[in-house]
């Protein structure tokens, strides 16, 4: 071939599709060059991204010059290549494979559970082979329920492999398998009858037929009779774009057939099925007032007068500083903005704070301070990384995302990943080096890694990769994501930034928040210290900057942090508390009897959990599926979440706080949460994000810059170490995640 | 062990390279042999220079004996010299093509002639491992392969160092457990490699990318027991046995319908007329020949008037059929060809893979079809759907399997339609059971 | 508990390849050979020797018609009814079988003595009909030789 000729090789191949002229680079699949130039080449098991297969045989073409029709999943393009993907023996073909699908498949279309949003279904209607002339019997076999959540028919299977590619290739769980052969050919579990496996659903999701169809999904519904809304899971802080199939004001489903999102087609347990707790049958739907020690039911105009005027009253006996407010780590960003402007504007304190799950200030100080306030790295960066460095925690259970994007990185990127973690965590199969240090060793490990500490003799466990070729390493490195969990805080983080920006390249980071807006709560000022965007109190220009946007002036105090609030609370220096969408009593495990001697509680969650069991007064609210707003993954990147239903009975956290603030005499002009993000958009440095973006469902980074305190005292980050099936309180009321078995084991386990 | 002596009867018009030792007693020892040259012509490639061994097994025009006809030498040389990854040998023996057992004695009673050609192959590609794939049934070859095996590392003609030319070669047996498919060479690589018996996409071709990722020559029994007599006699030798690009001898399996069934040494080229007539003494009880399969059951079947073909694998493709692994299967005038390509479809549903749909699904159609049919409830449809089911299979599986399945049905159903069709007319088949008052 | 011999016998195919699970197969039919059938423990036992998960080595057992889960017969009769062997009585000699035995394809006798096969070509094609009793082979069947055979075995 003349290109041969040509010394340097080519940058671009090109070739001639159905007439049309295609130039593509070198190394292109034929299938997808075909695709690039609008052509559609019908396929099964072809599937971007994982291994090809050559099984289904849908995607055969003519290629001239070759004896037989040829497969374009398989075919790698070349110069002059000329392909005809229409003419009558192709067109002959795909009938062909369709009608020898159809042999063995039920005719069942209207009563199958993927009937409406069948590939299969689709394929026959678009090129044919409806009519059979198969006049034998087909085999039958009985549905396999291989989990709770997963169940298998396999006359339905059409054999393309791609649930196993997909537990193999992208979660590494390895659950499936094939058993038997020809004919009989079938997908097996891993555990005789039985699936033990993450639960994540992908299988579900890819399977292009019926054969696997969802535990909590199947046979209750019908596509068509769904409505469906883009929103963000509530469980972790990786913010994964999902679907909710909603009807008649109940959602039914939850997947991400659409891959939009910075999680394309990924979900985990907890986003695919754990969105149950909002119908669970223990939520509150009425205000409760605490009468003679009894929380008895009200309506809401007593329950916000009775908090208002317990509030007054403690005030003007005890002083603002006698209350204090803890925030959620669920809200949404324009809820956590308002409450921290109430707390400290209408209550008049600086006494509030969240559970910290990661010190997100010390990250936001040091990026500031190195004048390198852009480089959180997005998770679709990791994804794309060459070099990543994970310090501590376990993303497999408590970021799934973010461990699938590491796996794609290694998987697809050839990325190194270098580990360093007390624990024998699943990453570590990817990792290209382990450096296991003993418990707790992290940041001494980190401080040795960095030099600012000499090695300690037994700081690695016999047999790991020692720190010194972990630098080594990283040196030769560039472009490298830092990714670290609640074992790095405070200064050893400004130490660790300091030091990664002076590796090679663009050194991004992230740190690692529990909950779908942790990294939201810590954004909109939800601490003692620094009002929102982490502008210090102690900073003047910053303070008076929010004094002008919301009319009055701010204590410069900071006030305490969430141990001094429960310090407090027992000593009785806090004499009325706010709880909203958290459960200290059993985050902190707080003493109940010490919260109950507080004068006034008042509780605003969506279930009567340990704390709201003895609030005074007791607020519901409403979950993340039924109001819209805004809320930060742990990388930093907003995302909108939408309502998709209502819930008679609850209000939002933000009507909520307005509601309050009105009564306490502060008629605030937001109308809706658009009007509250608009004044965070202007007002919330690192947060000029562009709506149209967010509103069309894209993720927006941020930049945050700032110079909080330094972190108060060490203990207040830590993380609760969520399984694959757990977060936090949520899940304790998700049906779903509580009825799979592996849900019931240890949560470090390894499927 | 097997009575396999009852067959291996022998004709004047044998031309006898690889069975030359075969009836020997103890022809499969070292000993015997090393007395009728064993070994000579691997000492003799170690004294030449890899290429040269390599240019020698291409110009004497061997071609591949598992089915396929490849010329081996020119598949050798696309093995790369350098290779990152080790090369491999692997000697398919996993004969289970029906109407084929050749394979079988050559192992049972000349295994170290096999065991010289693989390691003279290993030589010419700069390899220093080969796999024996023993199909599982065939055990006691197996057990007779090792002991071969053990008396050539104990005389040093594998090992280390072999006759001190620094060359060291290994080979080990490997069983398979039932899978025709397993022959097929891609899938045969998975399976050695402990997986599925599912073929592999191609390219890139097992000569590039084989065995554990490394360049891999894999090669039939009959094949590399040709090498040593190529080595030992030279090209020029070896090819004027044959015909024209077919060089040298070929096993043929006489089965079915004849008088003297048996595996038989033919020069290439030699008429298949004369094979039915004289070598095998034609036809029990003076009966008309219906038809033959000329290369096992994957090859279109010839009808008495084709049958005056030189047997070589260019000449039966000019007349549409393939000479393929050398199984000669005659068919008698009272054979049921629908029961014949009931049966023949039996088998390839019961040996697809199942990976790919044309085959999986297909096969196992025209298996329940022509049941149908020849069980008495066809319909006048049904000859059609058969072909056309056929078709839509050829060409367009992952590996020829798919063809394998599809050919014989494609000549047999157009050879024979009438049969076809009178079956349907009869609800029934008019030979019923007569093909089994034979013999 | 696998035998010594057997153990010895994995470690030492298992050390011909240069990937373990290379030896799955093998080792399955050998230890199918003494244990009698593909029992639960010589799934696990393979599954540990080679380093692979157990589904890996069903995954295999699914595969190869010559490997099975449940216990068979002492002596599994596999008569041949391929092309060759169609054409000179193998059907008959299958039925013969069949009605001798009492049990049909696949199914074994109630002593646990004997089963019953139909098997594609056995590559005996030379010396059709055949059948394989065990790993040995049977050819040139006729219904006397297969009379005298079951007789014999019966005995035994
Ligand atoms: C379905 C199928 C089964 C095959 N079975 C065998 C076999 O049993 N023995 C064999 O030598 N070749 C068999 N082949 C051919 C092999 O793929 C391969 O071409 C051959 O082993 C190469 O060796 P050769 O060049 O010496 O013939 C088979 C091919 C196919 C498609
Ligand atoms: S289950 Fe679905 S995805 Fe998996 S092989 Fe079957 S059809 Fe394909
Ligand atoms: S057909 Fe029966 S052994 Fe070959």
């Amino acid at each position: 071939m003349p290109d041969q000729v040509a010394s340097a090789p080519p940058t671009t191949v090109n070739l001639t599709i159905d007439g049309k002229s295609v130039s593509v680079p070198p190394g292109t699949l034929l299938i997808e060059a075909a695709k690039q130039s609008a052509i559609d080449i019908p396929s099964f098991c072809y599937y971007p991204g994982l291994a090809l297969q050559g099984a289904c045989r849908m995607c055969v073409v003519l290629i001239e010059k070759m004896p037989k029709l040829q497969t374009a999943c398989t075919t790698v393009v070349t110069n002059g290549m000329v392909v005809h993907t229409a003419n009558e023996e192709v067109k002959n073909a795909r009938k062909a494979m369709l009608e020898f699908l159809l042999t063995n498949h039920p005719l069942d279309c209207p009563v199958c559970d993927k009937g409406g949003e069948c590939e299969l279904q689709d394929m026959v209607f678009t090129y044919g082979a409806a009519e059979t002339r198969f006049l034998e019997t087909k085999h039958h076999e009985e549905e396999k329920k291989f989990s709770n959540l997963v169940y298998y028919d396999r006359p339905r299977c059409i054999l393309c492999y791609r649930c196993i590619r997909v537990c193999d290739e992208g979660m590494d769980v390895n659950a499936f398998g094939i058993g038997f052969r020809g004919g009989h050919s079938e997908i097996i579990p891993n555990q005789g009858e039985k699936l033990e496996c993450e639960e994540c659903g992908m299988c579900i999701d890819i399977c292009p037929v019926g054969a696997l169809t969802s535990g909590t999904y199947r046979y209750k519904t019908r596509p068509w009779e769904l409505t469906y809304t883009g929103t963000i899971c509530n469980h972790c802080g990786d913010g994964c774009k999902t679907t909710l199939s909603i009807r008649n004001n109940e959602i039914i489903r939850a997947n991400n057939r659409d891959h939009s999102g910075i999680n394309g087609e990924f979900l985990c347990a907890k986003g695919r099925f754990g969105w149950d707790f909002v119908n669970n049958e223990n939520r509150v739907t009425a205000p409760r007032i605490r009468r003679d020690g009894k929380q008895e039911e009200s309506t809401w105009e007593e329950a916000l007068g009775t908090t208002v005027a317990r509030l007054n009253d403690v005030i003007t006996r005890h002083g603002a500083n006698s209350v204090a407010v803890i925030g959620s780590n669920h809200t949404t960003n324009e809820e956590n903005y308002l409450l921290s402007r109430f707390a400290r504007t209408v209550l008049g304190t600086n006494n509030i704070d969240h559970h910290r799950t990661a010190d997100f200030s010390s990250l936001v100080t040091a990026l500031t301070q190195s004048h390198a306030v852009d480089r959180h790295a997005t998770m679709q960066d990791l994804g794309e990384a060459s070099s990543i460095l994970l310090i501590g925690n376990n993303p497999t259970p408590q970021h799934p995302l973010l461990a699938y994007q590491i796996r794609q990185a290694v998987r697809q990127h050839r990325a190194r990943l270098y580990i360093v973690n007390s624990a024998d965590i699943k990453l570590r199969r990817q990792a290209s080096l382990y450096v296991q240090v003993n418990p707790a060793g992290e940041g001494q490990a980190l401080r040795a890694l960095m030099g600012t500490q000499s090695p300690g003799p037994d700081m690695v466990v016999a047999g790991s990769a020692s720190v010194g070729t972990l630098a080594d390493e990283l040196k030769a490195e560039s472009d490298t994501i830092i990714i670290f969990g609640e074992e790095v805080r405070g200064e050893t983080i400004g130490d660790l930034v300091r030091w990664g920006l002076a590796l090679p390249g663009l050194t991004r980071f992230i740190a690692l928040g529990d909950y779908a807006n942790s990294r939201g709560a810590a954004d909109m000022g939800l601490l003692p210290g620094n009002l929102p965007g982490y502008a210090a109190l102690s900073d003047a220009d910053a303070r008076r900057h929010f004094e002008t946007v919301w009319g009055t002036k701010l204590a410069t105090q900071p006030g305490h942090d969430l141990r001094g609030i429960l310090g407090g609370i027992q000593n009785g220096e806090i004499k009325a508390l706010m709880v909203f969408g958290s459960n200290p009593v059993k985050t902190f495990n707080f003493d109940r009897s010490a919260l109950r001697s507080v004068e006034f509680l008042v509780v605003a969650d969506l279930f009567s959990t340990e704390t709201a069991e003895v609030a005074d007064v007791f607020l519901p609210a409403t979950s993340f599926a039924e109001k819209p707003g805004t809320v930060t993954n742990t990388c930093g990147q907003v995302q909108a979440v939408k309502r998709t239903m209502r819930k008679p009975g609850t209000r939002s956290d933000l009507e909520i706080i307005l509601a309050l603030a009105r009564q306490f005499g502060h008629p605030w002009p937001y109308q809706s949460p658009d009007d509250v993000l608009r004044e965070i958009i202007t007002n919330v440095r690192g947060y000029s994000i562009a709506l149209p973006t967010l509103l069309l469902g894209g993720a927006v980074a941020t930049s945050p810059e700032g110079n909080p305190p330094r972190l108060e005292r060490e203990d207040l980050i830590f993380s609760s170490h969520d399984s694959l099936f757990t977060s936090g309180t949520l899940s304790r009321y998700s049906h779903a995640l509580n009825s799979v078995e592996e849900s019931k084991r240890p949560h470090d386990h390894i499927f | 062990m097997s009575d396999y002596e009852n067959y291996l009867k022998g004709s004047p018009l044998e031309v006898k390279v690889i069975t030359r030792r075969i009836g020997i007693p103890n022809s499969a020892s070292i000993g015997v042999f090393l007395q009728n040259d064993g070994y000579k012509a691997l000492t003799k490639a170690l004294s030449m220079k890899p290429d040269e061994v390599i240019n020698e097994v291409k110009n004497s025009g061997l071609r591949g004996r598992g089915g396929a006809g490849f010329n081996t030498g020119m598949k050798w040389s696309f093995v790369p010299k350098q290779s990152a990854k080790p090369k491999y040998v692997v000697c398919n023996a996993d004969e289970s093509e029906p109407g084929t057992c050749k394979d079988r004695p050559l192992i049972e009673f000349d295994p170290h002639q096999l065991i010289e050609g693989i390691a003279i192959a290993g030589y010419a590609i700069q390899s220093n491992q080969g796999y024996i794939y023993v199909r599982g049934e065939y055990r006691y070859l197996l057990d007779i392969l090792d002991r071969a095996l053990e008396e050539a590392y104990a005389r040093g003609y594998l090992g280390k160092n072999i006759l001190s030319s620094g060359f060291n070669y290994d080979i080990a047996t490997h069983t398979g457990a039932g899978a025709y498919e397993c022959g097929e060479e891609t899938a045969l690589l998975n399976s050695l490699e402990g997986l599925r018996g599912y073929p592999r996409v191609k390219p890139p071709f097992p000569a590039v990318v084989g065995l554990y990722g490394g360049p891999t020559v894999v090669n039939n029994v009959e094949t590399l027991s040709n090498v040593p007599s190529i080595l030992l006699n030279g090209a020029e030798w070896y090819s004027k046995l044959g015909s024209p690009k077919n060089g040298g001898t070929r096993l043929f399996c006489l089965s079915g319908h004849i008088n003297r069934p048996g595996v038989y040494e033919l020069p290439m080229g030699f008429p298949l007329r004369r094979i039915i007539e004289e070598v095998g003494g034609g036809i029990p009880g003076g009966k008309k020949l219906k038809c033959v399969i000329p290369g096992g059951s994957s090859c279109p079947v010839l009808l008495p008037e084709e049958i005056d073909t030189p047997m070589d694998f260019d000449s039966l493709a000019k007349i549409g059929s393939m000479l393929g692994s050398g199984g000669v299967v005659i068919m008698d005038e009272d054979t049921c060809m629908v029961k014949a390509a009931l049966r023949i479809s039996k088998f390839y549903a019961h040996e697809s893979c199942g990976w790919c749909i044309p085959c999986r699904e297909g096969t196992s159609w025209l298996k329940t079809l022509l049941t149908r049919l020849h069980g008495g409830a066809g319909v006048p449809e049904d000859p059609d759907t058969a072909l056309d089911v056929a078709f839509n299979i050829l060409g367009k599986t992952l590996c020829p399997l798919g063809d394998a399945a599809a050919l014989p049905v494609i000549s047999i159903l157009k050879k024979f339609r009438h049969e076809f069709e009178e079956h349907v007319k009869l609800g029934g088949c008019p030979y019923e059971r007569k093909e089994a008052t034979v013999s | 508990m696998l035998s010594e011999s057997l153990r010895a016998k994995f470690d030492q195919v298992i050390a011909r390849y240069p990937l373990k699970r290379s030896a799955i197969v093998p080792l399955l039919m050998f230890g199918q050979d003494e244990i009698g059938y593909v029992s639960e423990e010589l799934i696990q036992e393979i599954a540990r020797a080679v380093e692979v998960r157990p589904i890996e080595v069903i995954e295999d057992i699914g595969y190869y018609s010559m490997l099975h889960r449940q216990p068979i017969g002492k002596y599994n009769f596999q008569v041949c009814t391929n092309i060759s062997c169609l054409l000179r009585g193998g059907e008959a000699m299958l039925e013969h079988c069949s009605k001798k035995l009492g049990i049909g394809h696949k199914q074994t006798t109630a002593d646990g003595k004997f089963s019953l096969e139909e098997v594609e070509c056995l590559g005996a094609c030379c010396g059709a009909p055949a059948m394989q009793v065990n790993y040995d082979f049977f050819e040139n069947l006729t219904l006397e030789k297969i009379d005298a055979l079951i007789e014999k075995l019966r005995k035994v």
